[in-house]
């Protein structure tokens, strides 16, 4: 039977420390008779800094003693639906590698020309999997890409002199979608999905209009359903004047198999981290490229990566576009695992990732529906990257919920697919097993969903204590968020310790 | 073609599953793609065909060779700097738990990387002064642009007053991040004199439709504010927010913003052994006080302390989520969703290795090794070169103009002579083509900062 260790490990900085110890600092000595007295003004000077010292072993084990309390692709599967949480070859660790760890931005370009070429290489090949004219990878993460995507819509229809300002997202879109767009200023208009999955078009026409900016759109969507009809709605949406954004964080599902910039999207982001196998780091740093077509090209941050001959270097001039999302040029670590990803698998291997994740979305559907547990509202068109389940009718039945199912598979060692998403699917199981899972560990998780059902229908009470096995028992979040009781640094802790005496 | 990252790919294993799916092809999963849009040929990417891990390695290794050895550490500064990796946090870095996980959805599986975040959390919060730092932004400059939009929910006001010691890249980002809304901003230049962000100026811009003022403390330039409590008693008695970024690295011997009136403290992690990475893989810290109106209008995700059910022990969750994107949607605080969890981590391992008293001494070594160069360029090329504000008090950076040179004529000549030296400042801003911003850190020895003087002396003629 599985279990999750548990150290206890006290928290830093708390945890006792050893006074008198720090490591070596390179040439400290050479600069010990450097009167350095008077080069703070007197006000500005700290005095304390309440921060223990450890020994590097202390620090070593903390560290691997938390990895063990943690949870990843490389500890078994997490098909957490919109993620695509897929294996991270170990080959591209070789790019956390000295000669890249210390390259400045700001070296010469004569200096970083290997650099650059993989930066274009990259370029062209992510062109020719969108069907996009122009990339740049200066945004950190798909969000920032939605935001720069939005800005430069807003900028597009400036520059024609129209004042737009309204974005078009679907219901069953990522919370992303209207956060972005609210951000860059645009009113959000929301429109319903239909039964079969597709946007609702009898509520897209009338919600398009002269006041339309754009439509932000994934596709694959949220539910793993291909929009259908999206010729008939780019044809909409452009005939009003307005742009198409796709939301790359889907592309797994149809990778090598159709491309955005043939369906009429005019910008699209990639989510390295997700499509490209770059990891997700616990939460991040991800990676992202944002593409264009050619008439929206001088809109794009800045700089943009030049080829003149076999030299490259940066552009900086920018008369229409909108500005930097970040300073310099991305996160290099994750354009490069990206560029070896690519190279590793070819064409050949880029089209199986599409093929068979979806392949595996279909057969783990095909296993769970068949239980009769577990429902697939939306029709049973084939999904792609991803399917979302419903829990509904076990939760109506047993009292049994989406959250409990969660918690009852990391009981197990199975990390939960997301739930509660998308917002339109009642107790939704989102689940993306990606392509690298094998069939073996497919079965097993069907399997264990499966139990999970029957036991939700013979002894709910017991799912309802789960989990057991991991570092902890369930949270209370409730309590943990009242704010009363909220606890979001050791700062509150030692408060209270001193206020107590 | 089958592929081991691909394993349901091998021929038996996708024949069963297609047979258990009742199709006979693939493409049939496919089906609802409108024939028009299918692309029915393969991508032209890569070499054209699958690499072996050997073939990949000796592609990559031609690329690097493309990339200049450098045997001695740049001068190059601006946003970041060089600073040593130690091997710690690379171990933290290459752990599979942590750098394959997602963010912490499910807190039970994951309290490993959810103590580290509150770690994080909580060390930052001890740098800065104040009591609440969020699990990570991007990076510096996108935290510093969320930072002001923070400032202009809270207070409701349309005005941002920012001190051009914030640097012209990060002000670049502040802009664009700003650009959809209406929101006036009026930039504060640095005195000539000391390179501080003048007092006066600030008194006459500061009123009552101020938001926030924003400070670099120190400034990109490496120039040390003075009036920092003057300044935030101003911005206070006109009902604005005080916002300071600091270079985390400098709070090891310069007080912490919090501790000064800061309400929202920003800076870029990179210092904190994160290595350069040619721009990429940073960390952007954002807190601020422990106050509920500015906590709720945080982005980002926070770790807090959670009991168990039924209480008796204790843990560690994702908290007030109702300010983010995946439930507040358009009215969500950001749009920010995937941070950089890693290498906040890998900052907070690198905090605890050093340990207080070895960031105190490595921020105190920083400022010897600035004082020395800066007695050196005094000293020694005199009517050459001299430092842009007379008067300054520099930590880690100094930017020196040359008088009657280009300097990025200078910065070729040292090149020549194997010398880095500083960033050319002409690049970002065309006022200061004569002008080279050089950084000092651990990673440069005093023959080093010799050398360069040297060299100077030399091109300089
Ligand atoms: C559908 C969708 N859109 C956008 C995003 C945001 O991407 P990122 O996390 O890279 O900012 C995500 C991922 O969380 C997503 O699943």
């Amino acid at each position: 039977m599985w279990r999750q260790s548990r150290w206890d490990e006290g928290i830093v900085p708390l945890k006792k420390g050893i006074r008198g110890l720090s490591p070596l600092i390179p040439y400290e000595h050479e600069f010990e008779d450097v009167d350095v007295d008077g080069a703070i003004p007197r006000e500005l000077k700290r005095d304390e800094l309440r921060i223990p010292s450890y020994s590097e072993l202390d620090v070593v084990r903390h560290y691997v003693r938390l990895s063990q309390e943690s949870y990843g692709v490389n500890t078994g599967p997490v098909p957490l639906g919109s993620c695509t949480m897929k294996y991270n070859p170990k080959v591209a660790d070789i790019v956390v590698h000295e000669e890249i760890e210390q390259l400045h931005p700001d070296l010469p370009e004569e200096y970083v020309q290997g650099l650059l070429e993989i930066l274009w290489e990259l370029e062209q090949w992510l062109k020719e999997i969108t069907g996009m004219d122009r990339c740049t990878f200066q945004v950190p993460a798909g969000a920032a890409g939605e935001l720069a995507g939005v800005l430069m819509i807003k900028q597009y229809h400036a520059l024609r002199g129209e004042k737009r300002d309204e974005i078009i997202v679907p219901d069953s879109a990522h919370g992303t979608n209207p956060a972005s767009a609210a951000m860059a200023g645009f009113r959000v208009v929301t429109v319903p999905t239909a039964n079969d999955g597709n946007v609702d078009m009898d509520a897209l026409r009338s919600a398009v209009s002269e006041k339309t900016a754009g439509i932000m759109l994934t596709n694959p969507n949220t539910l793993g359903l291909f929009e259908e009809r999206i010729e008939e709605i780019a044809r909409l949406i452009h005939d009003v004047g307005g742009l198409l954004y796709y939301d790359g964080a889907n592309l797994n599902g149809i990778l090598g198999i159709a491309r955005p910039g043939d369906m009429g999207f005019d910008i699209v982001h990639l989510n390295l981290h997700k499509t490209f196998a770059s990891p997700h780091g616990g939460g991040g740093p991800g990676g992202a490229a944002l593409c264009v077509k050619k008439e929206l090209e001088e809109l794009l941050p800045r700089p943009l990566l030049v080829k003149k001959g076999n030299h490259y270097y940066w552009d900086y001039t920018c008369s229409r576009c909108i500005g930097s999302i970040r300073v310099y040029y991305g996160n290099i670590p994750a354009i490069i695992r990206t560029y070896l990803y690519i190279l590793s698998l070819g064409p050949q291997g880029l089209r199986e990732v599409g093929e068979i994740s979806v392949l595996n979305t279909n057969y783990l559907v095909k296993r769970l529906v068949s239980s009769g547990y577990y429902d697939l509202p939306y029709g049973t068109r084939p999904r792609k990257h991803e399917a979302v389940l419903s829990a509904a009718r076990i939760r109506r039945d047993t009292g049994v919920t989406a959250e409990d199912i969660a918690k009852a598979l990391i009981d197990r060692g199975l990390h939960a697919p997301t739930i509660y998403f998308p917002l339109i699917v009642e107790e939704a199981l989102m689940i993306e097993l990606t392509e690298t899972e094998t069939l073996y560990e497919i079965e097993q998780y069907a399997e264990a969903l499966i139990e999970i059902a029957r036991k939700a229908y013979e002894n709910p009470e017991e799912l309802k204590k789960m989990p057991l096995n991991t570092t902890v028992r369930r949270l209370d979040l409730a309590r943990a968020n009242h704010p009363k009781r909220l606890v979001l640094s050791t700062k509150y802790l030692m408060k209270e310790v001193m206020e107590k005496g | 073609m089958p592929h081991p990252w691909i394993p349901n790919s091998a021929p038996e294993i996708k024949e069963r599953m297609m047979k258990e799916l009742g199709i006979e092809s693939i493409d049939e999963l496919f089906s609802d793609i409108p024939a028009k849009y299918k692309l029915n040929r393969l991508l032209n990417v890569g070499l054209g065909r699958p690499l072996s891990e050997y073939e990949v390695k000796k592609v990559f290794k031609e690329k690097l060779g493309k990339i200049a050895k450098l045997d001695n550490a740049p001068f190059l500064g601006g946003e970041y700097c060089v600073h040593y990796v130690p091997e710690v946090v690379k171990l933290v870095l290459r752990r599979d738990e942590f750098y394959t996980a997602y963010t912490p959805y499910q807190p039970e599986i994951n309290q490993g990387i959810l103590q580290a975040l509150f770690e994080y959390q909580s060390l930052m919060a001890e740098l800065y002064g104040v009591e609440v730092v969020n699990a990570s932004m991007y990076d510096g400059s996108t935290a510093l642009a969320e930072a002001i939009r923070m400032a202009l929910r809270i207070t409701r006001r349309r005005k941002i007053v920012i001190s051009r010691g914030i640097g012209p890249l990060k002000l670049d980002v502040i802009r664009t991040w700003l650009r959809g809304l209406d929101v006036e901003i009026s930039e504060v230049s640095l005195s000539q004199e000391d390179g501080t962000t003048s007092y006066e100026s600030l008194e006459d811009l500061v009123d009552s439709r101020t938001a926030a003022v924003v400070i670099s403390n120190p400034t990109f330039y490496g120039s040390i504010e003075r009036r920092v409590d003057d300044i935030a008693g101003l911005v206070h008695s006109r009902g604005a927010l005080f916002i300071v970024f600091s270079d985390p690295i400098s709070l090891g011997v310069l007080k912490a913003p919090g501790d000064y009136g800061a309400d929202i403290v920003v800076g870029e992690g990179q210092p904190l052994g994160l290595g350069v990475y040619y721009g990429g893989f940073t960390l952007g810290i954002l807190g601020t006080r422990r106050e509920m109106r500015f906590v709720r209008q945080l982005p980002g995700r926070l770790v807090g302390l959670a009991p168990t059910i039924g209480g008796g022990d204790r843990g560690f969750a994702l908290v007030l989520q109702t300010r983010e994107q995946h439930i507040r949607r358009e009215r969500a605080t950001s749009n920010i969703t995937t941070n950089s969890a890693l290498t906040a981590i890998a900052a907070a391992a690198y905090v605890m290795y050093m340990g207080g008293e070895g960031i105190r001494r490595l921020s105190r070594s920083i400022l010897a090794r600035t004082v020395y160069f800066l007695g050196k360029v005094r000293a020694e090329l005199k009517g050459k070169a001299l430092p842009l504000f007379a008067r300054a008090s520099y930590f880690k950076q100094v930017p020196v103009a040359f008088p009657g040179h280009d300097y990025n004529e200078v910065f070729k000549k040292l090149l020549e002579h194997g010398i880095v030296g500083g960033t050319p400042l002409g690049r970002y801003d065309s006022s200061f083509n004569n002008v080279g911003l050089f950084c000092f850190t651990e990673m440069h020895s005093r023959s080093l900062i010799d050398d360069l003087v040297r060299v100077l002396k030399e091109v300089l003629g």
